[in-house]
């Protein structure tokens, strides 16, 4: 592509270790750009340090939406190269990339150099030193944005509003820092510019996955959280610690997960619309409250926002792998429901939907997120509000023979609360009777599972199980489902300029299955991509398991933490076509 | 909730019509009538009482009740009352359990729940065996005692609960025997009424497991000293204790875990504007 192509998006790296400072500058180059009337998305790589391990803030901006990552990157600066060799590979670099470095930062990791990317030296730190409290990550935002041609003016905001608290030398050091950046940059040919933009940019919102998943809950009705704090996952429960009490709520730190599953489901037992969220280990632990949940009827969510596993596995960096444990990690027969969000947008989305379901079928709602969304910040149009709200079949005035667990057409029973007179009764784990008295009769067990089993089964989950995207008679289909999503997205989009069809189907239902809905999305499908970012194909065994897929099927899979990208997908689908 | 003063309930108004699993002679039928003179003696309407419990032959108890209950999973009765008391603090929560399920399984959440104080009773049944699975040691169990599953004796020294409470900041400690029904019924109403997290270790004999519990009734006194609300005092006299000193032993002043759910309010629109770029 040659620079400055008006259909290209801006990516770039801003890569140091720890404390070096990079992700503020990528957090204020995002939102310089959103204020220049850009979109953007920037992740984030980073090792298990604390501090002083390496980091980069990865930036995509373009004039349309941006939800994934590209192919290639068009500019890496470092500030230091410290521990960089090793997320070098999930920078990958083409030969019309720039490689801005400082001569005293250290080797260029080799990987990076093997993309034949051009070098520029920039002397970042005797920039920032020859001004007095001057900062390296200041000196490269400035040099960055003059690259890819941002103006200095949004800059400037940023910089005047991030750095008031600081008091006004900080922030006019920081300018200073920034404008000897600009001026650096001056005579440096720039691989891409930002594509110019038009129109208003009001209203737009800047906000992580983590922190719409704990919007949607907020805004589905949550109102008790637990919390047990876990990497990736405790910016939802940072947000919702301040956000709750606003709305009447509260948030209690457990002492652990086993506790914060439990203490919401006693919330829940209580009357008030409950989460918890957590990953991968975290998970493991509560499995045998969800499973209680799920026999005692009591609705509870839990946002479970994926790492690298298996065990501790990798905290810092995203993988599908938690697919398995959330459809079958639960003891007995034990029907649940299973929700993936597809963006960190859609995080709002599918976590309201998600406590909508939870308490219109008194049931657990596994909510899978992952750290690629969950961590990245997304600058979006600002999202409609959608309907869903807890709802819950309550009985207020109940009948002297009330029986908690009636067996009910939709299997749905109406649920008293604590505090209403002769609707007492004991919630239990124990298979019961329709009163909930324990019970070890064939019928019991038979008549509640039914029931438990129905009320699932047989809801109506509308058009939200999945979004079908594409041409109906496409002879290709792409199913996947999580943040993969985006970049099969992209890809359908560019084979399309190709004069490729190709369906998407990105399910938001993994479990229970709606078979009746998949059939008629894979209606004429010849041949089935299943994409997923998992080593053993975990998404693939789930349809293999539950659905008849049509003509040939193929499995595009690899484990995290590479990000799967969309070059890559159309390739295969390429690749496939002319087979 | 009430919309008119409750008509005067007796202690057997507070059970239900269910007959319990436990073996002829257990102590917690004992426990169960004291609970429910308890709660006749406070006056509580019995919706506005959750039992909630954990897994073993004490934690059936909910259901015997006639309040609000949940016999939830093993060793995370306090973790579910407290979510439950947290969410509807208008509520009376009694968590109740046995000594595996509270110190063993539960350990963790015992030792939190004492620190964080919120506003309930705990009522530990404690037979010093595992009695649903026929007779395993516990952590209260004596080292020396013989099973199938630790022969000769775990050789490990017993737990002790009331000190771990004291030290874990629990706001009521106290000590009863099952086989004084009147003398347990008065502590639990005292535990309930007291501000913050009270713990209540029941010596409830297991007959079957543990015939020589028998001899408990004959072993228990009234402890020697008055409670005390000093926690150096109450540590001192609860590290030289038989075991078998019954009795309000300490009775703090900590302030209650102090967040709750409270009513419905806000409004979210203005919430979403920290999101505007």
């Amino acid at each position: 592509m040659p620079p400055n192509s008006k259909n290209r998006s801006v990516s770039l790296a801003m890569v140091g270790s720890g404390g070096a400072g990079v992700m503020t500058s990528g957090s204020m180059l995002l939102e310089a750009a959103t204020k220049a009337g850009l979109y953007g998305l920037m992740t984030r790589t980073v090792g298990p340090q604390i501090r002083g391990g390496e980091a980069a803030a990865l930036l995509r901006l373009d004039s349309r939406p941006v939800h994934c990552v590209d192919d290639i990157f068009d500019i890496i600066v470092a500030v230091d190269w410290k521990g960089a060799e090793r997320f070098a590979a999930e920078v990958p670099l083409g030969p019309s990339s720039l490689i801005v470095t400082d001569p005293a930062a250290g080797d260029i990791p080799e990987i990076l150099l093997a993309s034949g990317a051009r070098v520029v030296e920039l002397p970042i730190e005797a920039l920032a030193s020859a001004i007095e409290d001057g900062r390296p990550n200041m000196v490269i935002l400035g040099f960055v944005a003059a690259l890819i041609g941002l103006s200095e003016k949004p800059i400037h905001k940023i910089i005047t509003k991030k750095l008031a608290k600081k008091g006004k030398a900080a922030a006019a050091t920081s300018w200073q820092a920034v404008q000897a950046g600009y001026l650096a940059a001056k005579d440096v040919t720039s691989p891409i510019k930002v594509s110019p933009v038009k129109g208003d940019n009001k209203g737009r919102w800047m906000i992580s996955g983590n922190q719409a998943a704990g919007f949607g809950a907020l805004r589905g009705g949550v109102r008790f959280v637990a919390a047990y704090p876990i990497t990736p996952a405790t910016e939802v429960l940072e947000w919702m610690s301040p956000n709750l009490p606003k709305m009447g709520g509260t948030l209690v730190q457990a002492e652990d997960e086993l506790a914060s599953i439990n203490m919401i489901i006693g919330a829940s037992f209580g009357g008030k619309p409950s989460l918890t969220a957590t990953s991968g280990p975290g998970l493991s632990l509560m499995m045998e409250g969800i499973g209680l949940a799920v026999a005692s009827e009591t609705p509870v969510v839990v946002v479970n926002v994926m790492r690298g596993g298996p065990s501790t596995g990798i905290p810092t960096k995203s993988e599908q792998t938690d697919l398995n444990i959330a459809v079958y990690g639960l003891h007995g027969d034990a029907p649940h429901i299973v929700a993936a969000a597809t963006s960190v947008e859609d995080c709002i989305f599918t976590t309201q939907w998600s406590v909508y379901l939870a308490e219109a079928m008194q049931t657990a709602v596994i909510m899978l997120s992952d750290q690629f969304m969950g961590q990245a910040s997304a600058v979006i149009d600002p999202p409609a509000n959608i309907a869903f709200m807890a709802q819950r079949l309550v009985e207020t005035t109940p009948a002297e023979d009330y029986r908690r667990y009636a067996v009910t057409a939709n299997g749905v029973s109406p649920m008293t609360l604590p505090g209403t007179p002769r609707g007492q009764y004991t919630a239990d784990g124990l298979e019961h009777n329709p009163q909930g008295l324990p019970s070890t009769l064939m019928e019991d067990h038979r008549d509640q599972m039914d029931k438990r089993d129905r009320k699932i089964s047989e809801f109506n989950y509308g058009d939200h199980w999945a979004d079908v995207e594409g041409e109906k008679d496409s002879a290709f289909v792409i199913v996947t489902w999580g943040s993969t999503t985006n970049a099969v997205r992209e890809a359908i989009g560019r084979l399309k300029d190709h004069g490729i069809n190709v369906r998407l189907v990105a399910m938001r239902l993994l479990s229970p299955a709606v078979p009746a809905q998949f059939d008629a999305a894979l209606e004429g499908a010849k041949r089935i991509l299943v994409v997923e970012q998992s080593h053993s194909g975990q998404f693939l065994k789930l349809l293999r398991a539950n659905y008849d897929m049509p003509g040939e099927v193929r499995s595009f899979r690899r484990a995290g933490p590479l990000i799967i990208r969309p070059g890559e997908i159309m390739d295969t689908i390429k690749n496939w076509r002319v087979q | 909730m009430n919309e008119c003063a409750p008509p005067k309930l007796k202690a057997s108004d507070y059970k239900s019509d269910l007959k319990p699993v436990w073996c002829s002679g257990c102590g917690d039928y004992h426990v169960l009538l004291s609970v429910t003179q308890a709660l006749a003696k406070l006056k509580l309407a019995p919706e506005n009482v959750a039992v909630i419990s954990g897994i073993g032959c004490s934690s059936r108890i909910p259901a015997y009740t006639n309040t609000y209950g949940f016999h939830t999973i093993h060793g995370r009765g306090l973790a579910v009352a407290t979510g439950v008391k947290v969410a509807r603090p208008d509520l009376t929560v009694i968590a109740a359990g046995g000594d595996g399920d509270g110190f063993s399984i539960g350990g963790n959440h015992f030792l939190h729940a004492c620190r964080r104080n919120a506003n309930m009773t705990y009522i530990v049944m404690d037979n010093e065996v595992y009695g649903m699975t026929k007779g395993q040691p516990s952590p209260t169990t004596d080292p020396s005692w013989d099973s199938a599953l630790s022969p000769g004796g775990t050789g490990l020294s017993p737990f002790h609960p009331l000190v771990i409470a004291l030290a874990s900041g629990a706001n009521f400690i106290a000590r009863t025997f099952s086989g004084d029904v009147r003398g347990t019924a008065n502590i639990i109403a005292d535990a309930i009424e007291h501000p913050g997290f009270s713990f209540i270790q029941i010596l409830s004999p297991c007959v079957t497991f543990r015939p020589d519990q028998k001899a408990w009734k004959k072993r228990v006194h009234k402890a020697v000293v008055d409670e005390t609300d000093d926690p150096a005092r109450a540590a001192r006299r609860l590290m030289s204790d038989d075991g078998f000193n019954i009795g309000v032993l300490y009775r703090g002043h900590r302030k209650p875990y102090g967040f709750s759910c409270g009513a419905e309010k806000g409004d979210i629109g203005e919430i979403q504007k920290q999101f505007e770029a």
